[in-house]
């Protein structure tokens, strides 16, 4: 004890132990309140145009959405300069619009990825997924132009509510492409190979493991493109005019929605107009952050557990 | 049930690179063979085309023969898929399928292959979890995810899962790497009670383990740095570890190389 703790003390530093460290440098605390700041100071300017939006949507066109009238009643017979009416025709083509899309997109967009990560080598693989970089950056009103040159022009139909979905489609498929890819590719390859050693097929293990393994965040990523088509408006002004009836059918005639409902009444400058454009875009605001909490629910149900 | 496996002249690519140069050796059934030698030498590489999981690595293919019990698996008929249900392996880093529940891992070699009898799965899973010394331990939370077990039980699930397809051969890539002393000594008691049906081969860079758990062991070298790794020897632990044939052997195992 006592040779133990003689040793302890001459191996004791004589000096205190912060000489040795270079003491606490007054410059490193400096950068770290600079920093400091500075990231918060991003943070809220970055959160200014969030809360802005948010206010004014909800300050101007809030009380248009607390009338039951706004969930249940088209603007069938309701001209610019009346009140009443509601957007239930442009919230359900909005719904239908962007289901169809997604009917289509999502299998395309989710096959795609599969090849391009699990089966894709060589020179088809690059050319296809240079082709999704390239369309992931075509504009929307682009897309919107082909299809009607291809619509209309050269097949001779009428502008119907289907070809508003293709183009939107166009604009969704590499954005699933692109999310169900970077999700695939986060699948830990160990676990491809713990199936293929259990004697599992590629197909399979691509169905029952992979797939499953990643499917939240294939969700979100589905959900997040779907977002964005909702809110997508250059097609729709080309393809799908504005209408102020309820309309359900793809294949004929107009389907109002509320991107192009906010379009119609932005250019009447009287005020039941003004309150509709406020009352639709807190609308579509609110579809899109449904579809989001829809999108965590659906997450939880996830199958990976830990 | 157990199988014997013999190597010949076997060289492996990755590509236009050759990794491995001319092995040859034999692999007795229900013995346990133990492969040796520095990272990088090509011992899990010779592991992984003994179930033709090499070639699951763009670029991975060989040349020679690798045949179990005189059936080249290597033949233009032999479908990989069904070596992998005869040859098992297990990984280095425990993988648990993250999506299911220790039931589900230790099923699903059976159910991804279209087995759908419950009574059949509960008898299998039980079989291999008394197995795989881990029955005990996860009795009473079978529906509980596999990945919630700590890493040794984890690793010892997926021993449970890869002999649930009941295989002839077991490959094991260096499975105590990431485990704890405690951890690594119920794998090694496990490995010696499963030499009693099948044929084990494990890649090691522990050599007490390999001392401990082989009857044979097989040391693996490169040529020179940039060269091809090759086999420098194989023959019974016994005298791999007591009296080598050839130096290289004795300084790597003596510490003396590298």
């Amino acid at each position: 004890m006592s040779t133990l703790s003689t040793l302890d003390e001459s191996a004791l530093p004589t000096t205190a132990p912060s000489d040795d460290f270079g003491g606490k440098s007054s410059a490193r605390a400096v950068k770290d309140q600079v920093a400091r700041v500075v990231m918060w100071a991003a943070f809220l300017v970055a959160l200014i145009p969030l809360v802005w939006i948010l206010g004014s949507a909800v300050f101007k066109g809030g009380q248009m959405l607390l009338d039951l009238t706004w969930w249940t009643h088209s603007q069938n017979g309701i001209t610019s300069r009346r009140e009443g009416g509601g957007a239930v025709h442009a919230i359900q083509g909005t719904l239908i619009q962007a289901g169809v899309t997604a009917l289509i997109s999502v299998p395309i967009g989710v096959l795609t990825a599969i090849y391009l990560v699990e089966y894709g080598r060589g020179r088809l693989a690059k050319t296809v997924s240079f082709m999704v970089d390239i369309l992931t950056g075509i504009p929307s009103i682009v897309a919107a132009l082909f299809v009607y040159a291809v619509w209309v022009t050269t097949f001779g139909f009428q502008r119907l509510p289907i070809a508003v979905c293709l183009a939107l489609t166009m604009l969704m498929i590499p954005t699933v492409v692109r999310s169900t890819e970077e999700m695939l590719k986060l699948v830990p390859n160990e676990l491809r190979e713990a199936s293929y050693a259990l004697g599992v097929p590629k197909w399979k293990t691509i169905m029952k493991i992979v797939i499953p393994t990643s499917f939240s965040g294939i969700v979100t990523g589905v959900l997040l493109g779907l977002a964005r088509v909702m809110g997508e408006t250059a097609p729709l002004i080309i393809l799908g005019p504005y209408t102020a009836v309820i309309a359900t059918n793809l294949f004929d005639g107009l389907m109002p929605t509320l991107p192009t409902m906010i379009f119609q009444s932005y250019g009447e400058s009287v005020q039941p107009s003004v309150d509709r454009v406020w009352g639709a875009s807190l609308t579509l605001i609110l579809l899109v952050f449904l579809l989001n909490i829809a999108g965590r629910f659906i997450s939880r149900f996830s199958k990976v557990r830990n | 049930m157990a199988k014997r496996i013999d190597v010949k002249d076997l060289d492996i690519y990755y590509g236009d690179f050759k990794a491995v140069e001319g092995v040859s050796l034999t692999v007795e059934p229900r013995s346990v063979t133990a492969f040796i030698g520095p990272s990088g030498c090509g011992k899990s590489t010779v592991l992984r085309t003994l179930n033709r999981m090499h070639e699951v690595i763009p670029g991975g293919r060989v040349d020679g023969t690798v045949a179990l019990d005189d059936q080249d698996l290597y033949a233009p008929s032999m479908d990989p898929v069904a070596v992998r249900r005869t040859v098992g392996m297990v990984f280095q880093r425990p993988n648990p399928f993250p999506t299911m529940s220790i039931r589900d891992n230790v099923a699903a070699g059976l159910k991804l292959n279209g087995v759908k009898n419950k009574k059949q799965l509960d008898e299998v899973v039980e079989k291999s979890l008394k197995g795989a010394n881990l029955w005990n331990e996860v009795k009473d939370r079978l529906d509980k995810p596999g990945a919630g077990l700590s890493g040794g039980q984890q690793q010892r699930l997926c021993i449970a899962r890869a002999i649930a397809v009941d295989p002839q051969v077991l490959l094991m890539d260096e499975p105590c790497s990431a485990l704890d002393p405690i951890s690594t000594l119920a794998i090694e008691d496990l490995i010696n009670e499963l030499k009693s049906k099948y044929t084990v081969v494990i890649v090691t860079h522990n050599m007490q383990q390999a001392a401990r758990v082989s009857d044979q062991t097989a040391f693996f070298n490169l040529k020179a740095t940039g060269q091809p790794g090759r086999l420098v020897e194989v023959d019974d632990t016994q005298k791999i570890f007591s009296n080598p044939t050839e130096k290289a052997t004795e300084d790597y195992i003596s510490g003396r190389f590298g």
